[in-house]
């Protein structure tokens, strides 16, 4: 157990690592932040200064280890914008992400899982089939489609919600339903598939066999089963708390981490967007390892291999 | 051996006298999505009897009995008639079915790793049994799964409660499915190639297992199998089923002696000798037919050497042929009235 979290632990720590690194190449190559910051019509000399400060006049590799040690220390730089730390900045905004993003979480659950298990229990069903044909609308259209048609119909024609800013709770709405119908969708399915999967096992068939009534086949054989593979595609989902609402965020002005990371690139504010995408990897390699242990705490056959190193 | 094998009407598998039948199947056919797998079961099981059921893949030997027990999906179109104890069993309330199943008649299958939950203990899969069809709770829920453990040779029983069931081998988990299946006190136990998926030596245990603890329980067994030899050691009746029906019907020896059917003869001639010199075994040609494309005549004419132009156009009735022994041929009785001697020779050379 010790050796499988050790080695989870330094896989994550290395794809934080990475996308760190990535991102640093990205950024610094894709523009230049003087220009964008400063504007073109700045001095010469005014560019030069702010490239000093900001060490942009150092070789690349310089300014990668300068970022990286940096980092190690926990000190994440400042915004070139702003001036103040860009963490601060950024946490700053988290709550107002996650006042759209939990409450859409919870709302992919409540209606994915269901619908998929009910659907997979009346296979063919005219049930199963709408659920599975606004499944795949729900999952193709893309968010800010969605999001602008709500937007025009609820808060444009019959202006009972309004079209997006904050300020009230009305203003959550269209923003959670948006982000929720999508993921809902992905889960229903994922649900379902995973659902028929496990119900044409032979274990079912014995359940049955044992005159174990039908519900208690699916609740207590069939379930637990189908959770495995569930547990990954909503792990991806907690992951994606701080980072998933970029385009929502955008679609209906919401003063959130995404609608931040969005004005930082367009300014080339590195450290910002940076600090942004260092908390997004953190978040997604967070999410993996609960998955992972939960895995393990699901299928013994995992447990038991994690817990001999694997066999 | 006699008085487990009545006489019946022509067109029924032996019924025992019918007062002793436990279990009886009554022109049960399968349809899948309009294609006929099962076409008209006639059996009948009496109490502590053991049968064997043998058929090559796609026979109806699985289905007739997932079906018997309300198992196929829902997919399949099941009729006839299933009495236990005189009691209808098809069609009716899934909480009736429930009771039986698991209770009165119990079910192993073929691949005990894959037939029990990965992520359930064996002892508490073993324990809703207890608990659903015996009224077992608490603590003693244990203590008996232990007892079951024992009985069927499970090691170490004590601690394998809390196993799971990749923690096991093949064989210890047919010994749990076996368990399971005890646990209900069943008066039949239906056995789906119990042995099919384990070694040859495992495969002799489980096969002895089976039958001790038939002895024991005076229940019934129902051994479904594709070999006639697994079947033949373990059973005392043995209905061979060819292309979703009953070809040949009679007490094992008497198969072994005096096989009627064609296929039977097929069956025996490809299987190796118990002793004496190998010789080269004789397989059988040809494929069963798909199920779609079943000849409107004996489903076994195309394969059979001893065919005649009635049997591709007329499907053959179960008929008795001597005391107990039914068989489904009509170019067998020809020939066999004509030349037995030489059918015997053939056979058993």
């Amino acid at each position: 157990m010790l050796r499988f979290a050790a080695i989870r632990i330094l896989r994550a720590v290395l794809t934080i690592a990475l996308v760190v690194t990535f991102a640093f190449l990205v950024l610094r190559l894709s523009g230049d932040p003087a220009r964008s910051i400063m504007g073109d019509d700045a001095s010469p000399e005014a560019m030069a200064a702010f490239r000093r400060e900001w060490g942009l006049d150092q070789p690349l590799w310089a300014q990668y280890l300068h970022y990286f040690a940096a980092i190690l220390h926990g000190e994440l730089g400042r915004s070139m914008r702003g001036g103040g730390p860009a963490l601060d900045l950024v946490l700053g905004r988290i709550p107002a992400t996650l006042m759209l993003t939990l409450p859409a979480l919870l709302m992919k659950l409540a209606i994915g899982i269901p619908a998929g298990i009910y659907a997979a229990l009346h296979r063919d069903s005219a049930i199963d089939r709408a659920v599975m044909v606004t499944a795949v609308a729900g999952y193709t259209v893309p968010s800010f489609v969605l999001g602008l048609v709500l937007v025009q119909v609820l808060a444009i024609w019959f202006a009972w919600l309004p079209t997006g800013g904050t300020g009230s709770l009305q203003h959550l709405i269209l923003p959670i339903i948006t982000l929720g119908v999508g993921g809902a969708a992905v889960l229903a399915r994922f649900v379902r598939s995973a659902m028929l999967e496990v119900l044409g096992q032979p274990y079912i068939r014995t359940a049955s066999a044992k005159g174990i009534p039908w519900a208690a086949v699916v609740r207590g054989h069939a379930l637990p089963n189908a959770a495995i593979p569930t547990v990954t595609i909503v792990g991806f989902m907690v992951g994606n708390l701080i980072a998933g609402a970029v385009v929502v965020e955008s679609v209906f002005s919401w003063p959130g981490l995404g609608n931040l990371l969005v004005v930082s690139v367009t300014a080339r504010d590195l450290a910002v967007v940076q600090c942004i995408l260092l908390l997004v990897a953190v978040a997604m390699v967070l999410s993996n390892l609960i998955v992972d242990f939960l895995y393990g705490f699901l299928d013994p056959r995992l447990a038991e291999a994690n817990s001999t190193g694997g066999h | 051996m006699a008085d487990l094998v009545g006489t019946a009407p022509a067109s029924a598998f032996p019924a025992t006298s019918s007062s002793g039948a436990l279990l009886t199947i009554e022109g049960l056919t399968v349809d899948f999505s309009g294609v006929r797998v099962l076409r008209g079961i006639d059996l009948t099981l009496s109490r502590g009897e053991s049968l064997g059921i043998v058929g090559e893949s796609g026979s109806g030997k699985s289905v007739t009995w997932l079906a018997t027990l309300g198992l196929l999906p829902r997919t399949a179109n099941v009729s006839g008639s299933v009495q236990l104890d005189g009691q209808e069993m098809l069609g009716v309330a899934a909480s009736r079915l429930d009771r039986i199943r698991g209770g009165r008649v119990a079910m192993i299958f073929q691949d005990p790793s894959s037939a029990l939950n990965p992520v359930i203990r064996i002892g508490k899969q073993v324990g809703e049994v207890l608990a659903r069809h015996q009224g077992v709770s608490g603590a003693n829920i244990r203590a008996e799964t232990k007892r079951l453990f024992d009985l069927v040779g499970l090691p170490d029983a004590a601690r394998r409660f809390d196993a799971y069931p990749h923690e096991l081998s093949g064989g210890q988990n047919q010994r749990v499915m076996i368990a399971m299946a005890l646990a209900g006190k069943p008066d039949v136990l239906v056995a789906d190639e119990p042995t099919t998926a384990l070694d040859a030596t495992i495969q002799a245990q489980i096969l002895d297992l089976l039958t001790t603890i038939r002895r024991e329980t005076g229940m019934a067994l129902v051994l479904i199998s594709h070999d006639l030899g697994v079947v033949s050691e373990t059973c005392e009746r043995i209905m061979v089923m060819y292309g979703g029906r009953v070809v040949e019907a009679a007490p094992s020896d008497s198969i072994f002696a005096n096989p009627q059917h064609p296929y039977t003869q097929g069956l025996l001639a490809a299987l190796p000798p118990f002793d004496g010199a190998l010789h080269r075994l004789i397989p059988i040609e040809g494929q069963v037919p798909e199920p779609a494309n079943m000849p409107p005549g004996c489903p076994f004419a195309p394969r059979c050497a001893q065919r005649m132009t009635v049997c591709k156009e007329t499907i053959p009735p179960l008929t008795q042929t001597e005391a107990g022994h039914f068989s489904a041929c009509i170019a067998g009785a020809v020939t066999e009235a004509r030349q037995s001697l030489k059918v015997h020779k053939s056979v058993l050379a």
